[in-house]
Formats: structure tokens, sequence, C-alpha cells
């Protein structure tokens, strides 16, 4: 019982896709691994587009049909004054089932040797000599004190875990995006197709999304970021307002909010006895919104830095660090590069955006892509062309 | 003040990663405000998805010194 385990050598805070996937590595590296979820379920509620590329999920694994909802081949643009867009992607994604993908994750990490508990709520550190030592919380009713080498903060947007420990991880209004998703039925949907729609009137400062979940299922959902937010109008209500318009004979199964942090990751991902892996460490692609594939990476990443430090000398800071400089090399720069890109993406009128739907779609449809869009979108800033040229082509 | 409008919050944390102060407590069904901590900045107003906060000082404004 892990109750009677005085010591553990790393308790993951929070049974997200990042938490889950550094409980796996680590069990895997023979550490032994407590995780603890304040949910009753792992993958429960499902606060998430359910996005992803397939060669993000080839990074660990190869995709398990029983995730996936959708295979999605080709995407849509809407422009404000409703020019479409579309074209093939060069890479397929999936809309996953989170539920199951989740749990899933889960599941490999107690497969691996790890131990997870749900309804474990952490509400503190044990700290000595500055040093995190442990977690402290309730788990159904019962407090309990637990000591780790090492914790690691996997607990996502909400994320306290860094800031007890006194690491800077509050989010900017500006950097945080206001989200809703509602997953209706009774519509008609293209099954393989990503539709964005990009309007202030839709969604100031971020995008609204459709995402098929089949043929007549899909989530749909938005995120508007902080500093319009402020203007007093709800993401529920652009939402409510769109669905109106778009799909009024929609049956809503499920309505989900979430915040999205769409920032730079943070300064410190790392210190004396403590690790903060995905959005809690703000790992999400800051022009996507996408995080479970690079919340699962910076667990994967932090779970080897970990393996390495406990076979080392112990969990100092100087032993950690190792995971900041693995994650900045793997996805950092490029996570600066969208940083800077959707500082000014995210600022355009809806003037900016018909002229650059405009421009795309006089590319003919097979010689369009990603890279191309972008390029044409941040046209007027030659600087952001780099950061574009480098994060889709890689050169 | 800070007050949470009763039975509506949907537990989603938005609002606990902008809080400057670290003052909102998030269980996986109860929401509480660290009163004594809060600065009043106003930002988990803005940020909710839903509006469940809502600042019940009429002197105050929603300025923008907070963002
Ligand atoms: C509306 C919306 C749509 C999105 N769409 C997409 C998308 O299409 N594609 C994509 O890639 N990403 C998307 N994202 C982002 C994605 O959902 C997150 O980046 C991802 O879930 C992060 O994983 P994580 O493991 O870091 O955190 P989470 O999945 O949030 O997991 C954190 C876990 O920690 C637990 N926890 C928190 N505090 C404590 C505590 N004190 N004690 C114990 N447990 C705790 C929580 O209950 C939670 O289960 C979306 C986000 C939102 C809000
Ligand atoms: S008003 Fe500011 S300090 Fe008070 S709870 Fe909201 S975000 Fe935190
Ligand atoms: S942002 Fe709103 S819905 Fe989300 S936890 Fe805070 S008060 Fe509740």
């Amino acid at each position: 019982m892990w109750k009677e385990q005085r010591e553990f050598d790393c308790i993951v805070v929070g049974g997200g896709p990042a938490g889950s996937t550094f409980a796996r590595t680590a069990a895997q590296g023979g550490l032994s691994v407590l995780l603890l979820e304040k949910d009753r379920d792992i993958g429960v509620p499902v606060r998430c587009g359910e996005a992803v590329s397939d060669a993000g999920l080839r990074i660990f694994f190869e995709p398990n049909p029983r995730w996936i909802a959708s295979t999605i081949t080709r995407i849509k643009l809407v422009a404000p004054n409703e020019t479409v867009v579309e074209f093939d992607l060069s890479e397929k994604g999936y809309i996953l089932d989170r539920r199951i993908f989740d749990y899933d994750l889960a599941e490999y990490a107690t497969k691996a040797g790890a131990v997870v508990v749900t309804k474990a709520y952490v509400d503190g550190l044990l700290i000595e000599d500055d040093k995190v030592v442990g977690v402290k919380g309730t788990h159904i009713g019962e407090r309990f004190e637990k000591r780790a080498k090492i914790v690691i903060g996997a607990d996502g947007v909400e994320s306290r875990v860094g800031r007890w420990a006194g690491l800077e991880t509050t989010c900017k209004l500006k950097d945080m995006e206001s989200g809703i998703q509602k997953t209706v039925t009774g519509i008609d949907v293209h099954e393989h197709m990503f539709e964005f729609y990009l309007s202030k009137r839709w969604a100031p400062g971020g995008y609204l999304w459709v995402f098929p979940k089949g043929k007549n299922k899909a989530n749909i959902g938005l995120g508007i970021t902080g500093s319009y937010a402020k203007d007093g109008k709800a993401a529920q209500q652009y939402l409510d307002e769109f669905l109106e318009w778009k799909y009024p004979q929609a049956s809503v199964l499920t309505t989900v909010v979430g915040g999205i942090p769409v920032a730079k990751t943070v300064k410190e991902m790392v210190s004396d006895g403590i690790m903060l892996v995905g959005d809690a460490a703000h790992t999400v692609n800051p022009v996507t919104g996408g995080g479970i594939v690079s919340g699962m990476r910076s667990g994967l990443l932090a779970a080897e830095t970990a393996v390495k430090a406990l076979n080392n000398t112990g969990p100092s800071k100087k032993n950690l660090v190792p995971y900041e400089k693995a994650w900045h090399k793997v996805g950092g720069k490029n996570h600066e590069r969208f940083y800077r890109i959707k500082e000014t993406i995210y600022q355009f009128e809806d003037d900016d955006l018909n002229r650059i739907a405009d421009g795309f779609s006089d590319i003919p449809e097979n010689e369009r892509n990603l890279f191309k869009l972008f390029s044409i979108a941040v046209r007027k800033k030659p600087s952001l062309l780099i950061d574009v040229a480098r994060v889709f082509t890689g050169v | 003040m800070i007050e949470v409008a009763e039975n509506k919050c949907d537990f989603c944390g938005c609002c606990v990663g902008v809080c400057p102060v670290n003052c909102i407590e998030l269980k996986e069904a109860d929401i509480r405000i660290d009163h004594e901590l809060c600065i009043d900045c106003d930002i988990c107003v803005f940020i909710c998805p839903i509006k469940v906060l809502s600042q019940t000082d009429p002197k105050r404004t929603s300025s923008s010194e907070a963002a």
C-alpha cells in the first residue's frame, strides 16, 4: 500500500498526459513512483479539443485505434468575410478520445511499476532547508504526508506546485486563453477535416475550432485571450452565438471550459527536489494551443533526467537542470519562435485576416501548406519570416 | 471582494493559473478564495470562460492596471 511506504523516489502531482508519461518513463528507469490525481477518474472531464498529429504520437508509440475518434487529412480556414480556403495536410492528424487515451497512459505507468492513486488532492509541499522533500494533502477525507526525492508538478493549467516551491509560474492575462468547448451532435461535418474560424467576432485573440468526431459529431470550441476577455464578453457567449448562427440544430452532449496557457515556457522548470512538466511548465504550443504531445515530451525528458540524477549524486537543482536544457534543445527553441509568431498574429484585425486569406487563395490548392500560409501572414515582419521558416521547414 | 456564483463553477482552473498571489484553492468540486491574500486585481473575473466570478466592491471598476 502506498500509504505504508514512507518515501518514494518520485511523487507526481497530476494524472494528465504529462504526469502519466513522466511516471511511466521514470518507473521504466527503475525509480519508485507515486502519482496522485485529485479527481476520481483519470481522463475525466476532458478539457480539450483532442487534436494531435500522427507524428507527435509516434514519438511515444504506435497510435492505438481505440484512442482515435477521427483521422484528419485536410484543413479548412474560414476568414472573417467567410472566404473559405482548404488544403490537404502534409501530415495526418487525429481527434482522440482522451478519456480512453489518458486512461491508457496512466495504465502504462502502472504496468511499468508506478502507483497511481485517484481522489488524492495535494495542497502543499514538505520543504526542509529550502529543498522540496515531499507533499501533503487529503485522500478521501484523510490527511497524508509523503516524502519523495523529487516532486513533479504535473498539475496542469491550475498548477500551484511550482509556486509553492518558489518557482514563478503565474500566467499573464494576455498569455492565457479563456476556453470553452461543446461536444455537439446532430450536425453535418466533414469527418476528416480540421476547421478553423478566424475573426475577432468569433474568437478575438484566438480561434474557433470544429474538430469532427465522425460525420455527425464534433468538438466545437474556442479560446479568446485574456486581454479581450477583459472587455466583458465571456468565451461562453462567443461560442453560443456561433452555434446559434452556424449549427442551430445541434444537440449539446457536453460542455467543458478551461484555460490554455499560450505563454513562454516558465523560466525555471526545476529547483532542488522539484520539476515541472506539461501545462504546469507552460509547454503548450503558443500558436496552436496544442499541449498534449508537448506535455508528454516534457514528461519524458524530465523523467530521463530524474533517473540520471537519482543514479548520480541526487536531486539537486544542478542535477535536474539538464531537463531544462533538453527541453530547450528538443522543443523549446521552436516554442519561443511560436510565441513570437503568436504575439503578432493574435493582434490581427479582421481586415488583415481577410487579406491573408485572399493571398493564400491565390496559391493553387495542391501547392498550399502551413508554411506558405504563415509566411503570408507575417509578410510585413521579415524577422518573423525567419521564425516561420525555422519552425515549419526546420532550416 | 471576489464572489463565486453558487453552483456555477466548472472547476477548470483557468483563474488559478492567472492569479498573481496564488490565493485560489481548487479541489475536484470546490473552489475557495483566500480573501486575506487576495489583492482584488480582478484578473480572475476577466479570464473565467463562464463568468462565474464577480467583484462585489462597487467602487472598483474593471481597470486595466491589473493586466
Ligand atoms: C478547451 C481546451 C482545448 C484544448 N484543445 C487541445 C487540442 O486540441 N490539442 C492539444 O494538444 N491540446 C489541447 N488543449 C491543451 C491540453 O488539454 C493540455 O495542454 C494538456 O491536457 C496538458 O496536459 P498536462 O498533463 O500538463 O495537464 P492536465 O491534462 O491538465 O492534467 C493535470 C492533472 O492534474 C490534476 N491536479 C491539478 N492539481 C492537483 C492537485 N493539487 N492535486 C492532485 N492533482 C491535481 C488535475 O486534476 C489534472 O488531472 C486544450 C485545452 C483546453 C482547455
Ligand atoms: S482578484 Fe486577483 S488576487 Fe484575488 S483571487 Fe482574483 S486573481 Fe487572485
Ligand atoms: S475560471 Fe471560472 S469556471 Fe474555471 S475554476 Fe475559475 S471560477 Fe471556476
